[in-house]
């Protein structure tokens, strides 16, 4: 089958951010994302959510423009007071035009 | 008063909400399934919430608004007051202060529920429409706090529009809201078709109750390694605040015309910090303010500290000031 490369985001986030994130997601051109309950703790030991330990992990499918918005969004909004973390993975996709938007 | 301490501490809820605690301190891995928790909390509000709409339609214009405007006083006032408390004597930064009285302001349903079963128990029934109360001293605190917050800070929060939207939508808010209006339409009749499952009175709710507040121990008790790191004048906040101001709830009660009961329970609600409205809220619209501290102090300190001995307290000062 035809593949095409794409970056993946992958954000584990508190879940209180969830409605947030998803509305900056969107609207710097994600076309979609997926959202797993999870697990954890950070570098920084703040238990924010109650129960604590408890977050969100959201992933995002994008081309290369959309995933620098993020990424900088991210570190202008979310990463200096909120328990944010984000990195990024190469996928290749099927279907790529349904990832690409602008 | 040893007395009814004594006896506020053999209550079936203190014991559960005990032996919660008491499971996390030796590291038991007993909890609630979360969902479980989440059906119990959304049982125990539309409870409190149809019941007290069921007695709100007894009650009348001239015996509710002494005590709601005495209410909606105590959602401006507890705020502030924990606020000015918090950045002037405790030092705390205008964020951090400003998100801890945003929980001080606002309203614990369970301590509520546990003020109320208090004095039912000791036989002084409060006033029915007391939920109605209630849901007005959700949101005033979580608003005057957040404003205060976000007036200091250094811009780029979020608009409390958004916040007030999200916390008069919440479930809480709606779950006791919408039990008010749906309890006062339908009337003593079809009430009693319901008031088996969700009579606050009943075996049914008391027991749910019981099993809540197991799990609020074992939730006290994951909070507790945090208080090394809140400091001792959160520690002594988390305890003297509630005094201060459950003691002027109980003394304004008994001055709008509340009975004792109703005024313990005013006062309790007064005392109590919110720990599921009001996170939220604050970490959206305040993110400096450290989390570690207002839900520390509403779940380890006050929480704990209104069910064992706070409650009686201020049944004690409704007392003297019904008496004199």
């Amino acid at each position: 089958m035809h593949t095409i490369p794409l970056s993946l985001v992958t954000i584990i986030a508190e879940p209180v951010l969830e409605d947030r994130l998803v509305h900056d997601l969107r609207r710097l051109g994600a076309s979609g994302y997926t959202i797993t309950d999870s697990r954890g703790e950070g570098s920084r030991g703040v238990r924010a959510s109650d129960p604590p330990g408890v977050s969100i992990r959201i992933e995002v499918a994008a081309g290369a423009e959309v995933i620098d918005r993020i990424l900088e969004m991210l570190a202008a909004d979310y990463f200096p007071n909120y328990a944010v973390i984000a990195w990024l993975t190469e996928a290749r996709v099927v279907r790529g035009e349904k990832y690409l938007t602008r | 008063m040893s007395d009814i301490l004594r006896q506020n501490l053999l209550s079936p809820i203190a014991l559960a909400f005990a032996l919660g605690l008491f499971a996390r301190l030796v590291r038991s891995e007993l909890h609630l399934p979360k969902d479980v928790y989440a059906g119990l909390s959304l049982y125990l509000l539309l409870a409190i919430g149809l019941h007290g709409g069921v007695e709100l339609a007894h009650a009348s214009i001239a015996t509710i608004t002494a005590p709601a405007a005495v209410t909606l006083l105590l959602g401006v006032l507890t705020p502030v007051s924990s606020y000015l408390i918090l950045r002037h004597l405790g030092r705390f930064g205008e964020q951090d202060a400003a998100g801890i009285a945003a929980h001080y302001g606002s309203v614990s349903a369970v301590t509520f529920i546990a003020a109320q079963q208090f004095v039912k128990a000791v036989g002084a029934e409060p006033e029915g429409f007391l939920p109605t109360l209630l849901t007005m001293l959700e949101a005033p605190g979580i608003a005057v706090a957040l404003t205060i917050g976000v007036m200091r800070s250094q811009g780029g929060s979020r608009p409390i529009g958004d916040t007030l939207h999200e916390v008069l939508t919440g479930r809480t808010m709606l779950l006791l809201l919408g039990g008010l209006t749906i309890g006062f339409v339908t009337g003593d009749q079809n009430w009693q078709m319901i008031a088996p499952v969700f009579d606050t009175k009943g075996a049914v709710f008391r027991g749910v109750l019981c099993l809540f507040l197991l799990e609020m121990g074992v939730v006290a008790g994951s909070r507790l390694g945090d208080l090394r790191k809140v400091g001792p004048f959160l520690l002594a906040f988390g305890m003297i605040v509630p005094l201060l101001h459950g003691s002027l709830g109980a003394w304004l009660g008994i001055t709008a015309g509340l009975g004792v009961g109703g005024a313990t329970v005013l006062g309790a609600m007064a005392a109590s910090a919110s720990y599921i409205a009001a996170p939220p809220a604050v970490r959206l619209t305040l993110p400096e303010a450290n989390p570690t501290y207002y839900l520390t102090a509403a779940l380890a300190i006050t929480f704990p500290f209104n069910l064992l001995a706070g409650i009686p307290v201020y049944y004690r000062v409704a007392q003297l000031a019904h008496g004199s």
